[in-house]
C-alpha cells in the first residue's frame, strides 16, 4: 500500500508518496494551472505511470484545491499538513513553521508535535509568493533570480504593503533609474518585513524556526527573514513538499474509501 | 409574498430593488438552514417568519400604527425596551445584516465603516427594508464613532433621538445613564402621547424580563453534552427576537426550550458525538448574517453559545422588579443595562470574565472571536480577549470579516484548521 499526499496550492501542486515502511519513494511538483480538477487527474495518471496505482494507495488532499481531488480519501487543511510535514522533516517536537505560499502566508506554532496556534494573512497578497512573482515579472526576472540579485543591492525600500501599489512603486523606481539590484533588495525586504510582522503575533522563542513552501528555495529571503526575526531560519531541500509530506503521513491513519470499481 | 406589494408601495419602498433582495433570500435560507437535519420542530415558527420577513411583522406593525401606536426603531442592546413598552410603544430592531445594503451605505459613508452601519444606512436610504420605513422614530446611541456620525446622516431623513452612552462604568456613569433613561422616557411619553406610570413600567419590566428568561432557557439547554439545537438555529431565534412582539417571542422561545429540554433528556443531538463545541464571541450578527455560523457548522464543529449582542449580551441579567416608584424603576433599568459588557467601555474586564465563564458553562473546546471589519473597538479588544483565553488554556481563533462571501473559502481553511487543532 502507498500513502499519497497531494497539496494543491494556488501556484503549484505537490505530490509526495510514502511506502508502507514510511519512506518517501516519490515526490513531484507541477503548476496548478487553471483547473485543480484537471491537475488532480494529471497527478493520478502520473502516479499510475510511476507504478503507484490508485487502488493500492490511500490519498489525503490538502491545499486550497483539496476539494478538487475527487479520489481523495480525506481532506485536511494545509495548516495541519504543513505542521506535520515540518515535524517530520526537521524532527523537532517544538518549533515554528513559516510557510510562504503562492497566495497566503501561514505562521504555525507547534508544541509536542501538534499545532498549538497559527496565524494566516488576510485576503491581501503582500508577503506571499504572488507578491514576489508580480514584482519579478515587472522587472523581467524570474523570482529566484530576483532573490539572488537582491543580495548585491541595498538602500532602497518599498513603502507600500499592497501588491498593486507596490508594483507601481517598483515601476517608478525603474523609471527613476534605480539600480535593478537595489529594487530587488527592496522587494525581498518588503516580503521579509511583512512576514516578520505576522510572526510577531506568535512567540518564536520556543524551538527552531523553519521555512516551508515555495519560497524556501529563495536563500536570500530566508537570510533576511532570519535577520529580522533575530534567529536562524532553517529549511531543507524537501521543504516545499512539507504540505504533501504531512498529508501523506496523515494518510497512514486514514481508512481507504471503498475501492474504485468503475475505472477512470 | 405578492400580497404585500401594496403595503410596500404605500411605504414608499423601491420595489424593483426590493424584488432583487427578496429573490436571493429564499435560496440563501434554504442552503444554510433547511439543509440541516433533525431540526427542532419549534423552529417552524422562525422559518415562517423568515419566509415572510418583510411581510408578516411589518403588516402587524402597520395595523398597530393605525390604532395610534408608535414604532421605535433601535440599533443597540443598551436602548431600554421597557421604557417604550411602558408608553404603549413598540420596539423593532433595525440593524442591517446583508451585503445587499452595503453599497447604498457606501454612497454616503466612508468605505472603512463597519458593514453593520453601512448596511443599516443603506437599508434606509435605499428604501428596501419595510422596518426602516415603518419606524416612526429611530433611537440611536453613542456606542461608537461610526454610529455617532451615521446618526447625523440618518437624522436628515427620519426623526432621530440619540441616547448618550457613558464610556466607563463608575458610579457617576451609572447615574448618568439613569438620567439618560429618564430623558428618553420623557421623549417617548411626548412622542406617544402616553404617560409612563409605575404600574405600566412594572408590567413592561416584567414582559422584557420574561423574554430574557425564555431566551436564557434555550441557551441553558445548549450547555448539555448532547447538542439539541444547532448554533445557526439558536442564532435565528435571537435575530428575530429583536423584531418580534416580546410576549410572542417569550411563548415561542419557551416552546422551543420545552422541546430542547426533552431532547436533552432523550440524548438527542443534531451533531455527531465528539463534534467540537465552539463559543463565538465578538460583534453582533444581524439578520440575515449567518455566514460565520454556517462555515463553522459545516467544518466539523458546532456553535454552542454566542457572547455577542445577538447572544448572551441581549438576555443576561434581569431588571429588578421590586421598584415601586418610577425613580426606583429607572435606576433598576440603568443598573441592568450597565451590566452589559460591550467593547465600547473602558476598561471592560467584565467581558473577559463573561467569556471565561461562558467557556466553562458551555463546556467549549475552543473560542472563535470575531469582529466585523472596521470595528475598531472589538478588533482592539480582541487582543485582550485572546490573551486571556490563551492564559486560561482555551484555544482561540481570531477572525475579522464582513458581509461579503469573498473570504468564505479562506475562513473555511482557517476554521477547519482550528477544528483540526482541537483534535
Amino acid at each position: 500500500m502507498y500513502y499519497v499526499g497531494i497539496d494543491i496550492g494556488s501556484t503549484c501542486a505537490k505530490t509526495a508518496v510514502f511506502n508502507g515502511d514510511r519512506e518517501m519513494v516519490l515526490s513531484f511538483v507541477q503548476p496548478t494551472g487553471w483547473s485543480s480538477v484537471d491537475t488532480a487527474e494529471e497527478i493520478r495518471k502520473k502516479l499510475l505511470e510511476e507504478g503507484v496505482p490508485a487502488e493500492e494507495s490511500v490519498f489525503v488532499a490538502t491545499g486550497y484545491g483539496r476539494v478538487s481531488v475527487p479520489y481523495a480519501d480525506k481532506m485536511i487543511t494545509e495548516i495541519t499538513c504543513h505542521a506535520r510535514g515540518a515535524v517530520h522533516l526537521f524532527d523537532a517536537d517544538t518549533m515554528t513553521v513559516i510557510d510562504i505560499g503562492g497566495q497566503d502566508t501561514k505562521i504555525i506554532a507547534i508544541e509536542n508535535r501538534m499545532v498549538s496556534d497559527f496565524v494566516m494573512n488576510d485576503k491581501c497578497s503582500a508577503g506571499t509568493g504572488r507578491f514576489l512573482e508580480v514584482m519579478a515579472n515587472t522587472m523581467a526576472l524570474r523570482p529566484d533570480e530576483l532573490c539572488e540579485l537582491a543580495r548585491t543591492g541595498g538602500g532602497t525600500y518599498i513603502s507600500s504593503m499592497c501588491t498593486v501599489f507596490a508594483e507601481s512603486e517598483v515601476t517608478s523606481l525603474i523609471g527613476r533609474g534605480e539600480k535593478k539590484e537595489n529594487i530587488a533588495y527592496a522587494v525581498v525586504d518588503s516580503i521579509a518585513g511583512k512576514v516578520a510582522s505576522q510572526c510577531s503575533r506568535l512567540s518564536l522563542d520556543r524551538g527552531i524556526v523553519c521555512l516551508t513552501g515555495g519560497l524556501c528555495e529563495c536563500g536570500y529571503l530566508r537570510e533576511m527573514l532570519g535577520e529580522k526575526l533575530h534567529c536562524e531560519v532553517r529549511t531543507s531541500p524537501e521543504s516545499r513538499y512539507a504540505g504533501a509530506i504531512g498529508a501523506a503521513l496523515a494518510a497512514f491513519s486514514v481508512k481507504k474509501k471503498r475501492a474504485d470499481t468503475g475505472g477512470i | 409574498m405578492a400580497n404585500y406589494r401594496g403595503m410596500w408601495e404605500q411605504l414608499g419602498m423601491d420595489l424593483e430593488s426590493h424584488d432583487q433582495l427578496c429573490a436571493v433570500l429564499p435560496t440563501a435560507f434554504g442552503d444554510v438552514y433547511l439543509s440541516q437535519e433533525n431540526r427542532p420542530e419549534a423552529m417552524s415558527f422562525w422559518d415562517m417568519v423568515v419566509a415572510d420577513i418583510h411581510g408578516i411583522r411589518p403588516a402587524e406593525l402597520i395595523e398597530e400604527q393605525k390604532k395610534g401606536r408608535k414604532v421605535f426603531g433601535t440599533f443597540c442592546v443598551y436602548v431600554p425596551d421597557e421604557v417604550v413598552i411602558a408608553a404603549d410603544g413598540i420596539v423593532t430592531g433595525l440593524c442591517g445584516g446583508s451585503q445587499f445594503w452595503v453599497p447604498g451605505g457606501e454612497q454616503v459613508l466612508p468605505k472603512s465603516t463597519c458593514p453593520l452601519i453601512k448596511a443599516s444606512v443603506g437599508a434606509r436610504l435605499g428604501r428596501t427594508c419595510p422596518f426602516f420605513r415603518i419606524a416612526d422614530m429611530y433611537v440611536g446611541e453613542t456606542t461608537c464613532d461610526g454610529k455617532k456620525k451615521a446618526w447625523e446622516i440618518l437624522g436628515k431623513d427620519v426623526p432621530m433621538y440619540i441616547m448618550d452612552m457613558p464610556q466607563m462604568k463608575r458610579e457617576k456613569d451609572i447615574e448618568k445613564w439613569y438620567e439618560e433613561i429618564k430623558d428618553f422616557a420623557g421623549v417617548v411619553e411626548k412622542f406617544t402621547g402616553n404617560a409612563i406610570t409605575p404600574e405600566k413600567l412594572k408590567e413592561a419590566i416584567h414582559i422584557v424580563n420574561e423574554k430574557r428568561r425564555a431566551l436564557a432557557r434555550v441557551y441553558e439547554a445548549r450547555k448539555a453534552d448532547c447538542i439539541p439545537i444547532s448554533g445557526k438555529d439558536a442564532l435565528l431565534m435571537m435575530q428575530i427576537a429583536f423584531f418580534d412582539d416580546p410576549v410572542r417571542c417569550t411563548q415561542m422561545a419557551d416552546k422551543l426550550a420545552d422541546e430542547l429540554e426533552q431532547r436533552v433528556k432523550d440524548g438527542v443531538s443534531v451533531f455527531p458525538e465528539g463534534t467540537k463545541r465552539i463559543l463565538v464571541t465578538g460583534t453582533p450578527m444581524a439578520i440575515p448574517n449567518w455566514k460565520l455560523h454556517h462555515i463553522i457548522e459545516t467544518s466539523g464543529a458546532a456553535v454552542v453559545c454566542e457572547e455577542t449582542c445577538t447572544g448572551t449580551r441581549y438576555f443576561e441579567n434581569y431588571v429588578d422588579e421590586a421598584g415601586q416608584t418610577l425613580d426606583e424603576q429607572y435606576r433598576a433599568i440603568a443598573e441592568r443595562y450597565m451590566g452589559i459588557n460591550c467593547a465600547c467601555f473602558t476598561p471592560n474586564t467584565g467581558r473577559v470574565d463573561d467569556i471565561l465563564r461562558l467557556a466553562k458553562e458551555y463546556h467549549v473546546d475552543g473560542v472563535i472571536d470575531v469582529n466585523l471589519k472596521f470595528c475598531c473597538l472589538y478588533d482592539t479588544e480582541g487582543y485582550t480577549v485572546e490573551k486571556a483565553l490563551k492564559d486560561a488554556g482555551i484555544p482561540v481563533l481570531g477572525i475579522e470579516t464582513d458581509y461579503t462571501d469573498a473570504d468564505a473559502e479562506q475562513l473555511r481553511t482557517r476554521i477547519e484548521a482550528f477544528v483540526e487543532m482541537l483534535g
